[in-house]
């Protein structure tokens, strides 16, 4: 049983592992690299906990192989703060309580940098419909949407300042 | 616990031979949102996967012939952003685009969403209603194909072993013409799709359809193409007679099953509710293309 | 978000503050059940059952052994047979004998995914490979799903030794139903004479899962003395330590349970279903061993709700006065006995002050997955009738649906049906201000209907312990048992900062494991922030006692002289200007020097759980060419007692309601001929998304429960019970059809609507 090597950069930074052919991209994440912030939801791309960002585009990690990842780019959850900086979807998350148990949390918060980087200052609905990939069974979403409507402002005038 | 030998070829003769070599089940790779969730259930075991998104004639949208070609392994997301497919067919365009959740449509692809075979696919009813074909890749070298020719049921392609497809072209579209694609879906996302009516109309200049194709998915084993449905509306303007007779074209010709996404009944009801919506919006968006 | 109410002239209280978990959970960094890894670890998974019913003729697990990497196979010949008995560790009762079986099958299984046996192997594939290598024959058994079927003589009978309980005589032929219950009050036929206007109907309900996104997950080690060690996602690690120690046969001081962050539970994690399985093959294998379940054995194994059959009939005087309320309550408790009939027929009537009431229950087995709770189980189905009856009701008599609900209102001083008479309760209030909110009056706008309905929870209190402890710099840990689902952490903080007079960040709350922390009953019940909120705040107002005992001995002045204020010792009144305020800080310092570490505890089983009351107004549209109904504006009004922290009740109120929506609309098992489950999996099993759902305003009304020393009520389970029926109910007003199957999906609504304009 011989594996593949592959290289691949993480949140900036050159990493390396082995899998076999069958591990998906969450696997390797998960088991190969500890970096649990990405979590299993479902396995069949129907839940979204397991979001990343792989050259610039929201994927399931599930639905990705992990030997596709040689040579990409990978933004997980555990790079979205820096060092003790949080992004400002982070920030508003916490102070508009949009998270309860916290599971799906990762995964919406990659899903909403994602939509953040294509779409600065996103409608009601738009946040809605670009979110549907993310399932939360705890907040009904109501607080998670004011927190990424939010966090688009802060963004701009973060952008404004700069 | 057979090893599974995975390829990233770079060339499309590259992955001729790679799929046509292996000895076992070759699947091929794209995007990976059906393959990915059958290698996990069990359903596909293949012994070699060959992923084709290393080639780059199989990555982008360009101009081909007056018309457009899209590669075969370009993601939906990509196909949603194109402003000239946008513009020219905003049927395929909204079909493409209703695949899956934000994260498939970063990686789903139309060859995935065909090959897969699934009898409600949400592209396909568009891209033939378009008349869109396809060309194939194999080891007797290139073929060009209508769309419809290559589902031919359920998790069935009409491909033989050592064929995929490398991209889909979109004929040029004349003045007055515009397509449109509904589903109904019980949620507003997310869910397969229990009808889908695609509608591709072609007007004159005095908003009198000329052409029309009328599509249906969900509702047979494969995308039905409904040349009843599409008679109904020629030399017409779409009024309402019109539409309750291309209503009961459509209904006669569904032959959907009842399972666990939708009855018979209510899948008949709704295909022709959805084929006159559908083609409604094709004909305003016609009429407005000046 | 607004809230009702007296200034509460707390400091703490009532805000706002970040979550002390929040930034972990936002980085990606808590550790969840599946996070967790020990070095050596095996990967442990279950074999199941492909069958709805069938005898278990043989099991061979020899050539699952004789794969290399595979470290221990357990069957049920495993597990200590255990007598049938029943028992209250849980959420409701709970027979010991029945879980075991329900962990891994004996003799029997009785639903298609029942855990036949287990493996622990050194890698996922190759346990894949162990389990598709064990052989086991059956013989397939008729096998009966639908509740009414279940109960029909001659249906397949589940257990042979089932007798139905509550029935004069008792019976001597063995049932699928396990119970009968009635809750009487007054005298039902006269009331119905007494009636001029009585309305009847039958509703249906499907079995709906909890759906929570983080599966099942444990860790568990074994050291060869015998201790034993679980990580794992439940809603009570003393729960799970004392399941454990009773399948397994293993002494309670032995296993030690630490409890990881949960990914959501709403009932569905109050019993085990890996944990003795990993405990078992850990023992066995000598390693430990990790278990989690997929999505797919999620729903085909563990537990939904009941589906039922629910049969109201109201009868009312012309003024709107309810003289009869009688239910009949059939619920399906899955492969065995335990459904959440009882509290679905005590909750059915409870917002209303009735003088005749007949309820009966029926608890019916059959070859489903064991039901586990689901948030304020049993209630929202029978919720779902009673309060679409009363709807209808409303509009025979001609009478606005909420001032009918008015006009009968529970208040202080009701007797209920099933027995205890009210306190202080909110009810009249939340339809009070249900009625004056914008919403009520609103304009609607084409195919658009609005449905009003309430909803009861009794909460809970129950047994709880916390400690709290002051650090050498003035800050305190608080301790509690009880796993975090909705922010409880966040309110133990602050309600001990508030009795300490410190801000809340100085205040750290962890959740002890069942080693480290006094006994605990589990979370669920809407009942953390009420009785361990106690407890908490008892053990601070100790730890407060015992600070200005301390100031005293500091300052030489007598114990009677210090009170406390705004985190320090300050002078009594009498002893106006004698000193200057100490703080905490200065106390804890010098704590070493009068006395020792300053520390309390409270373990008590709190009393006087305050019951919660909603309504809520809902507004859809239906498209009446395909059935579909899109919600578009949600309100729903809760008395919650005292909202320690807003955010969260908010929250628990928005989640509440979107698990309604789901259940009334898309949620449903569905199963094939041979009672396999058809749709185990997020594809297919419809829960809300982002898009399916407006912003869901939760108005805040305050009751103060005087039992509490903050005025806490619970909150969360009270949210689930309304929408079913104010979404049936705005069907109504928008089309004109009564839905009375759940759920409500598109090819119903259009058949309503087909037949009635036929």
């Amino acid at each position: 049983m011989s594996k593949h090597h592959v290289s691949t950069t993480i949140n900036g930074e050159p990493v390396e592992f082995l899998c076999e052919t069958q591990h998906s991209l969450l696997d390797a994440l998960r088991d190969e690299l500890q970096l649990t912030g990405s979590k299993e939801g479902c396995s069949s791309g129907d839940c979204g906990a397991c979001s990343v960002i792989v050259d610039g585009r929201l994927v399931c990690s599930c639905l990705m192989l992990a030997v596709e990842a040689e040579g990409r780019q990978v933004d997980t959850i555990e790079g979205l703060a820096h060092g003790d900086r949080l992004h400002p979807l982070q920030q508003r998350f916490l102070e508009a309580a949009a998270l309860q148990c916290g599971f799906c949390t990762p995964g919406l918060l990659v899903a909403a940098k994602a939509l953040l980087d294509r779409n600065p200052q996103p409608t009601e609905t738009e946040a809605r419909y670009w979110l549907a990939g993310n399932l939360c069974r705890c907040t009904g979403y109501d607080k998670v949407i004011r927190a990424v409507l939010a966090a688009a402002t802060d963004v701009q005038e973060g952008a404004r300042k700069a | 616990m057979a090893t599974i030998t995975y390829s990233a070829p770079r060339s499309v003769d590259e992955a001729v031979h790679a799929l046509r070599g292996a000895n076992g089940a070759a699947r091929v790779l794209a995007g990976g949102t059906d393959l990915l969730v059958q290698l996990r259930s069990g359903r596909a075991k293949p012994e070699v996967i060959v992923d084709i998104k290393r080639i780059p004639r199989l990555i982008g949208v360009r101009a081909h012939g007056g018309g457009h070609a899209i590669g075969a392994a370009t993601p939906c997301a990509v196909i949603g952003e194109d402003p000239d497919l946008q513009k020219a067919w905003p049927g395929v365009v909204e079909a493409t685009r209703l695949i899956g959740s934000t994260q498939v449509q970063g990686r789903a692809t139309l060859a995935g969403n065909l090959c897969n075979a699934s009898p409600a696919a949400d592209s396909v009813p568009a891209m033939i209603a378009a008349q869109a074909t396809c060309v194939v890749a194999g080891p007797g070298g290139l073929r060009e194909v209508p769309v419809e020719a290559i589902a031919t049921g359920p998790g069935q392609t009409s491909l033989s072993r050592g064929e995929f497809i490398v991209e889909f072209h979109l004929p040029r579209r004349p003045p007055y013409a515009a397509d449109a694609y509904l589903r109904f879906i019980p949620r507003t996302e997310m869910d397969i799709a229990v009808v889908g009516a695609a509608a591709n109309v072609t007007l004159d200049a005095k908003g009198v359809c000329r052409e029309a194709r009328i599509v249906l998915g969900a509702v047979a084993p494969t995308a039905l193409l409904v040349p009843e449905a599409a008679a109904v509306l020629i030399g017409r303007r779409l009024e309402d007679d019109a539409l309750s007779q291309l209503d009961a074209a459509v209904r006669r010709a569904c032959r959907p099953i009842s399972d666990k996404r939708g009855t018979i009944e209510f899948r008949t009801r709704v295909a022709g509710v959805l084929a006159r919506r559908a083609a409604s919006i094709a004909f305003q968006r016609a009429r407005d293309r000046a | 978000m607004t809230s009702h109410g007296h200034s509460n002239g707390f400091k703490v209280v009532g805000t706002r503050p970040i979550r002390p978990d929040g930034v972990e959970k936002v980085t990606g960094r808590a550790a969840f059940g599946a996070d967790f890894s020990l070095p050596g670890m095996l990967v442990g998974k279950v074999k199941r059952s492909p069958h709805a019913h069938a005898r278990i003729r043989t099991i061979n697990v020899a050539p699952a052994l004789a794969l290399p990497g595979v470290k221990a196979v357990i069957t049920a010949a495993d597990l200590p047979e255990i007598p049938s008995e029943e028992s209250f560790v849980g959420e409701g009762p709970i027979n010991f004998r029945d879980l075991s079986r329900n962990c891994l099958a004996r003799d029997k299984v009785l639903y298609e995914g029942h855990a036949v046996a287990a493996v622990a192997a050194t890698s996922s594939a190759i346990a894949d490979e162990a389990l598709e290598r064990i052989e086991i024959t059956y013989e397939p058994l008729p096998h009966v799903i639908d509740v009414e079927a279940a109960m029909a003589p001659g249906a397949p009978l589940l257990h042979d030794d089932l007798f139905t309980q509550g029935v004069e005589p008792a019976p001597t032929r063995p049932s699928n139903i396990a119970k009968r219950l009635q809750f009487v009050l007054g005298d039902i036929a006269a009331g119905l004479r007494a009636a001029e206007a009585v309305v009847e109907r039958r509703y249906t309900t499907q079995p709906v899962h909890q759906a929570y996104i983080e599966p099942h997950a444990c860790v568990a080690a074994v050291a060869a003395d015998g201790q034993c060690q679980i990580w794992c996602s439940s809603q009570g690690q003393f729960m799970v330590r004392a399941y454990c120690a009773k399948l397994l046969g293993m002494g309670i001081a032995n296993i030690r349970v630490t409890p990881a962050e949960i990914g959501g539970g709403f009932g569905g994690k109050t019993l085990v279903y890996l944990e003795p399985l990993a405990v078992a093959l850990a023992k066995k294998s000598g390693r430990p061993v990790k278990m989690v379940m997929t999505r797919e054995e999620v729903f085909r194994a563990t537990g939904p709700t009941s589906g039922a059959v629910v049969e109201v009939k109201l009868g009312a005087t012309r003024d709107g006065k309810i003289t009869a309320a009688q239910a009949v309550l059939k619920y399906q408790a899955g492969a065995f006995p335990g459904s959440p009939v009882q509290p679905g027929c005590m909750a059915a009537f409870s917002m209303y002050d009735l003088p005749n009431v007949h309820i009966t229950g029926y608890d019916v087995v059959c070859n489903r997955p064991k039901v586990a709770a689901y948030r304020a189980p049993g209630a929202p189905i029978a919720s779902f009738g009673v309060e679409s009856c009363l709807d209808e009701l409303a509009r025979t008599l001609g009478m606005d649906p909420l001032a009918l609900r008015e006009k009968n209102a529970a208040r202080e001083g009701t007797r209920t049906a099933y027995g205890p008479v009210f306190n202080e309760i909110g009810y009249i209030d939340t339809v009070t201000a249900a009625k004056k909110h914008a919403h009520y009056s609103a304009p609607l706008g084409p195919h658009q209907g609005r449905g009003v309905a309430s909803g009861f929870w009794f909460n809970v209190g129950g047994e709880s312990s916390a400690e709290v402890h002051v650090n050498e710099d003035g800050s305190a840990v608080v301790v509690s048992g009880n796993p975090d689902i909705g922010g409880s952490r966040a309110s133990l903080a602050m309600m001990a900062a508030e009795v300490l007079g410190i801000p809340v960040e100085r205040v750290r709350p962890i959740v002890g494991d069942t080693s480290s922390i006094g006994y605990s009953f589990l979370t669920g019940g809407s009942r953390v922030t009420f009785a361990t909120g106690m407890a908490v705040v008892q053990a601070a107002e100790e730890v407060v006692a015992e600070l200005k005992r301390r100031a005293a001995m500091i300052l030489d002045v007598s114990p009677d002289a210090v009170a406390w204020k705004d985190g320090a010792a300050v002078p009594t009144e009498s002893y106006l200007g004698k000193f200057d305020p100490l703080s905490l800080a200065t106390l804890a310092l010098k704590a070493g020097r009068t006395g020792g570490p300053i520390s309390a505890k409270a373990s008590i089983n709190a009393q006087g759980a305050g019951p919660g009351f909603a309504t809520h107004i809902c507004d859809v549209e239906v498209d009446p060419e395909t059935g579909k109904v899109h919600v578009v504006r949600y309100t729903a009004v809760q008395d919650v007692g005292r909202a320690i922290h807003p955010s969260y009740v908010e929250g628990q109120i928005q989640g509440g309601v979107a698990q309604g929506i789901g259940w009334a609309l898309n949620e449903e098992y569905i199963y094939d001929g041979c009672g396999r489950l058809e749709n185990p999996g997020f594809l297919d099993y419809r829960v809300p998304v982002a898009s399916d759902l407006p912003m869901i305003d939760a108005v805040i009304v305050e009751v103060p429960n005087p039992r509490h020393p903050f005025g806490a009520r619970g909150v969360g389970e009270v949210p689930i019970v309304p929408p079913m029926a104010a979404l049936a109910n705005a069907i109504f007003d928008a089309v004109g059809v009564r839905l009375a199957d759940l759920p409500m999906s598109p090819p119903k609504v259009l058949a309503a609507l087909t037949a009635a304009r036929n």
